[in-house]
């Protein structure tokens, strides 16, 4: 097979592969008698038609960010991290023990200590898969997929028996003290012009940009970064030049789980203060899709999470005023994940005989 | 726990492990056949949706089945073509067609019937009716083995025998078979499978047919025989248990048989906490119960007992050599 410009490989393959996916979506609205047009104008109104839509579009965008570079992270380490939906629901659980542990006085002390909290939870949820995968060879996805599950267990059981304050009924933590309450884009002077202040956007949509910068210093500008990506492309070179696979693996995985970690400041910190089941609601699978659209890269993860916190949106208000369910969402991820990340091959070669022929008109 | 008592935990057992059990079989071939398959539970929940919405509209189990059969076939169908055609990555395939399952099943089931995505309920020859073994009444009065009989093996649905059934085929194709050596073959060393002139392609092509095949048969037994209709999500993880079961059972058939019971059996405890907190005196957590198949994998996949190594090719697209 040819090799593609690289222009090409970097832009082009994930738009090809997007509109597939919104065509065959698209094909099925039709045949389940949706109007595909008006779901558009419903998805773009919804999200991007308003400062409450944009305010919604950017606050999943900040939780896509997150789990996107967690699974960029661990994929240029060459591990496939699946686990970022129970690392954030674990997350979760560290911003949770942080905010109630203390009657925080003002958000900008509470913030750091909740990161911290949402990182290390995170991180060390992903250490157990990370060292059997690299002392024992045990097959990255598939424990990180069944740490999901026991995340998940777990958090219903500490919510249900421990964490439940006196008297509640629904399994929740306490409501977080007022003093750990993150600004959302309306209390934010300048942004408040735009925004009303009943929009989940926080100030985590920063955190989550100085992350995306953070990943590339680390991975482009670092000698772990480094290391890392040598790791990533070839084990035997990486082992000749002194590279230890063990830290390697252990490294990412740990940078990756407290990156998926790091989402709960935005949903659990920032929107729900309070834990409550579920709280990742498949932003960690998500990252997989970003991740993939991204092409591993923080800018590229960036625009991404842009683009899938708009579906989210746009696709929750299709829910709403069209008939269309809200569950076309996980089809149209479905198929982009399955265009970027399993039939990219197809799509290349696709582009491959686009590009021969093209070469052959000038030449 | 009293011996009535248990006969029920055990009864239940059998129903829960059943769709464990078939789909654990469906993995089995294609892994074995070096393709990971993480796809399992999408597939059996399209099988779910598509024979719970058949049999609603036909009025008729088979045609149910052959539409769940069918559904799951043509998931099954799309990871091949991925993964074995173009080269895609195995693990990302399955993935991917999971959130398709999830996303399509409801879209589908609503627009067919508008109950929020859930398809009618079902009822007389739309569902697998329990069959009663022969002489289950005449044997029920020995004590002890008449009452497991007539209680336990007796009064299930077809589907829940044609999977025990799948056990000892499964077992004689793998290794008793020309088919089953070369498949094997194919999942460790397809160079060699290739240089013996027998298609990598077409072998990992079959093995991927027949998990379709197997999920389709899963779903379909979710959707017709242990409940009476499609319900959102209703798989609920059990791919991902069976695909645990897989694991656990160091992909053998015969192990994959007692590892899905002992999974089914933790599924069935989990239905009764009351029985737990009488036969144990203290009150175990749902939650553990819920996630104790996936830790013991955890643990198996550690190699603490024993180790897991899966079949050496897995996961691998074939190039020939040119």
């Amino acid at each position: 097979m040819d090799k593609l410009p690289r222009w090409a490989d970097v832009v082009l393959v994930p738009l090809i592969s997007l509109l597939m996916a919104a065509a065959i979506s698209a094909l099925v609205i039709l045949a389940i008698g949706g109007d595909p047009v008006e779901a558009v104008k419903v998805m773009v109104t919804g999200a991007l038609g308003s400062a409450y839509g944009w305010g919604y579009t950017l606050y999943y965008a900040t939780s896509f960010i997150f789990t996107g570079l967690a699974v960029s992270v661990a994929y240029h380490a060459g591990q496939f991290n699946i686990g970022g939906e129970g690392q954030a629901q674990i997350g979760g659980l560290g911003v949770a023990l942080v905010c109630l542990a203390l009657p925080w006085p003002h958000w900008t002390i509470a913030l750091p200590a909740a990161m911290i909290g949402a990182g290390l939870f995170g991180a060390a949820w992903a250490a157990i898969p990370a060292y059997l995968a690299a002392k024992r060879g045990s097959h990255i996805v598939i424990t990180t997929i069944m740490f999901n599950y026991i995340a998940a267990a777990l958090i219903v059981y500490l919510l249900v028996e421990v964490l439940r304050p006196a008297g509640q009924m629904d399994p929740a933590t306490a409501r977080f003290p007022a003093g750990a309450k993150l600004p959302t884009f309306g209390e934010i002077p300048g942004l408040s012009l735009f925004f009303s202040k009943n929009v989940p956007a926080n100030v985590t949509f920063f955190v989550a940009l100085a992350a995306c910068w953070g990943v590339w210093l680390l991975l482009w500008r670092t000698r772990l970064g480094y290391q890392i990506r040598a790791y990533g492309k070839s084990e035997p070179a990486a082992l000749y030049a002194g590279i230890s696979p063990t830290r390697m693996i252990v490294v990412s995985m740990l940078i990756s789980g407290g990156l998926a970690g790091m989402m709960a400041i935005n949903n659990v910190m920032g929107e729900a203060e309070r834990l409550l089941q579920n709280s990742a609601e498949g932003a960690g699978f998500i990252g997989i899709a970003v991740a993939l659209m991204g092409r591993n890269h923080p800018i590229g993860v960036f625009l991404a999470a842009l683009l899938f916190g708009f579906l989210y949106q746009g696709g929750a208000e299709m829910g709403l005023w069209t008939t269309i369910p809200i569950e076309l969402r996980l089809l149209l991820q479905g198929l982009v994940i399955l265009f970027t990340g399993a039939l990219d091959n197809m799509v290349r070669m696709m582009l491959g005989v686009f590009f021969r022929a093209k070469a052959k008109e000038a030449a | 726990m009293d011996y009535a008592t248990l006969l029920q935990i055990l009864d239940s057992t059998l129903r829960l492990a059943t769709p464990l059990l078939l789909a654990c079989l469906a993995g089995l071939f294609s892994e074995r056949a070096g393709i990971f398959d993480i796809g399992l539970e999408g597939k059996m929940l399209i099988a779910g949706m598509a024979s719970g919405a058949a049999a609603a509209l036909s009025g008729s189990v088979w045609i149910g089945l052959m539409a769940g059969i069918g559904a799951s076939m043509m998931l099954a169908a799309i990871h091949g073509v991925a993964s074995i055609t173009f080269r895609g990555n195995q693990l990302i395939s399955g993935v991917a067609l999971n959130f398709v399952a999830s996303g399509a099943t409801v879209l589908i089931a609503q627009s067919l019937f508008g109950q929020g995505g859930r398809t009618p309920p079902l009822s007389g020859a739309a569902r697998f009716n329990p069959i009663e073994l022969p002489f289950a009444e005449a044997i029920k009065a020995v004590p002890f083995v008449g009452p497991f009989y007539a209680d336990v093996l007796s009064g299930h649905s077809a589907l829940v025998y044609a999977a025990l059934l799948a056990v000892p085929i499964t077992w004689w194709v793998l290794f008793r078979t020309r088919f089953g050596l070369r498949l094997r073959a194919v999942g460790e060393n397809p160079e060699s499978v290739d240089t013996a002139g027998v298609s990598v392609i077409r072998l990992r092509y079959t093995a991927v047919a027949i998990t379709g095949l197997l999920c389709g048969l899963a779903g379909a037994y979710m959707a017709t025989g242990l409940q009476a209709g499609f319900g959102r999500e209703m798989t609920a993880g059990r791919g991902y248990i069976a695909l645990a079961a897989l694991i656990f059972a160091k992909w053998r058939p015969w192990y994959a048989l007692w590892a899905t019971l002992l999974f089914g059996f933790l599924q069935a405890l989990a239905l009764r906490p009351d029985v737990i907190e009488r036969s144990f005196g203290l009150a175990i957590p749902v939650p553990a119960l819920d996630a104790l198949p996936y830790i013991l994998t955890v643990i198996v996949l550690a190699g603490v007992v024993g180790r897991a190594i899966p079949p050496r090719a897995g996961g691998q697209p074939y190039v020939k050599e040119r």
